[in-house]
């Protein structure tokens, strides 16, 4: 905590509370790794640290790098734009591999694919 | 202009992306920028992407302001399913086939990342010959509900943008 | 004071993100599936991310925000891939 010292408290309150409650929330999220039953539950668990979890973390690291260098630090936006579009990504691709998977050993518990039509490779 | 820069949105927002990086204004930063863009646009027409047709951006302020409120709301919903799991008996989570109007494929994606990146529901797939898609929700009480919540809030609006 | 109130936050920010990444390291050990333990990896990925932005403003550098970013980059590309196997059998068809 080397450039701490010259923050005012008008950052430093927001800051820490921007802090503990995107880390809380994250910690939530994981929780809900470990005790919801299924997987289909379980996929919804980490979008509360990749939305608002790392959100305000991100937004705590903007208003503390601004305020100690007395410049508009925003490159953190990046990693929301990236987060934004990455997390649906990767989630939708693991439910469908799931889906796959659970279809292709005759699982009761998810819906079965749709009647069969003809359809084009994509 | 459609030769050189045949997405211009896209390069638009390379270019933005690049400014942050580095985190200066200097020409120097523009000049680079702007090269990386055009290269980085240009690009896109190799890999023969859709292209997009934005109509009526007066609605993606007023989408924007409720995709961000949802995300917080059900931030909320999501935390106090996890805190609770003495209610995880009585909560039902499961799947929704909901039939969609919309075809365009940027508006579909749209879709599909409002949806997902929303805690408490995840697009699975969508079947291109009947044009429905499956949704999982956490906490699911009425199935209709879903299907009315994605084309009231969600679908009708994409709609008036993308097509 | 205010050095104070932002190193506790720093402090409890860091506990929990250790648990959290505690918590999605207990479900990759335990699977049951293999969709599971890449749901695990892709959460210790972000929680990774997070708790790299907590250190930087822990050291007053904003270096750790490059190794976040790159994080994140890797730990898409890594979930993306593993998904992938998992439905098809191979990464490049």
């Amino acid at each position: 905590m080397n450039n701490a010292v010259d923050l005012p408290l008008w950052a430093a309150v927001p800051v820490a509370l921007l802090l503990v409650f995107g880390a809380g929330l994250t910690l939530i999220g994981s929780i809900g790794l470990v005790t919801l039953r299924s997987f289909y539950a379980r996929v919804h668990a980490p979008t509360l640290g990749t939305t608002l979890g790392i959100g305000s973390v991100l937004a705590a690291s903007m208003l503390y790098f601004s305020v100690v260098q007395s410049r508009w630090v925003l490159h953190e936006i990046l990693i929301g734009v990236f987060m934004v579009i990455t997390t649906p990504v990767t989630l939708m691709l693991l439910a469908r591999a799931s889906l796959y998977r659970d279809r292709q050993e005759g699982s009761s518990e998810v819906p079965p694919l749709p009647p069969p039509v003809p359809k084009e490779e994509d | 202009m459609t030769r050189w820069l045949p997405y211009p949105l896209v390069a638009l927002l390379l270019l933005g992306l690049w400014l942050l990086l580095t985190g200066s204004m200097s020409p120097g930063a523009f000049l680079l920028g702007g090269v990386l863009a055009v290269a980085g646009s240009g690009i896109l027409v190799a890999l023969l992407m859709p292209r997009a047709r934005l109509r009526r951006l007066t609605t993606v302020p007023g989408l924007l302001r409720d995709i961000v409120v949802e995300v917080v709301r059900s931030n909320n919903a999501v935390a106090w399913i996890i805190l609770q799991p003495g209610h995880a008996a009585n909560r039902r989570s499961g799947f929704v086939r909901v039939p969609l109007d919309m075809h365009s494929p940027h508006g579909l994606a749209a879709l599909a990342c409002i949806l997902t990146a929303t805690p408490g529901t995840i697009w699975v797939e969508y079947d291109s010959s009947d044009g429905s898609m499956l949704l999982h929700v956490l906490d699911l009480i009425d199935d209709e509900a879903w299907v009315r919540i994605v084309k009231d809030r969600w679908e009708r609006r994409l709609m008036e943008i993308f097509e | 004071m205010s050095a104070g109130i932002v190193a506790g936050a720093v402090l409890v920010a860091q506990i929990l993100l250790v648990i959290a990444m505690g918590c999605a390291a207990y479900r990759l050990l335990r699977g049951p599936r293999a969709q599971d333990r890449v749901l695990a990896l892709d959460t210790m990925y972000v929680n990774a991310a997070i708790l790299l932005l907590v250190f930087g403003i822990r050291s007053g550098s904003t270096h750790y925000f490059e190794a976040a970013l790159l994080i994140t980059l890797l730990g898409f590309v890594a979930t993306a891939a593993l998904a992938k196997f998992l439905m098809r059998g191979e990464v490049i068809e």
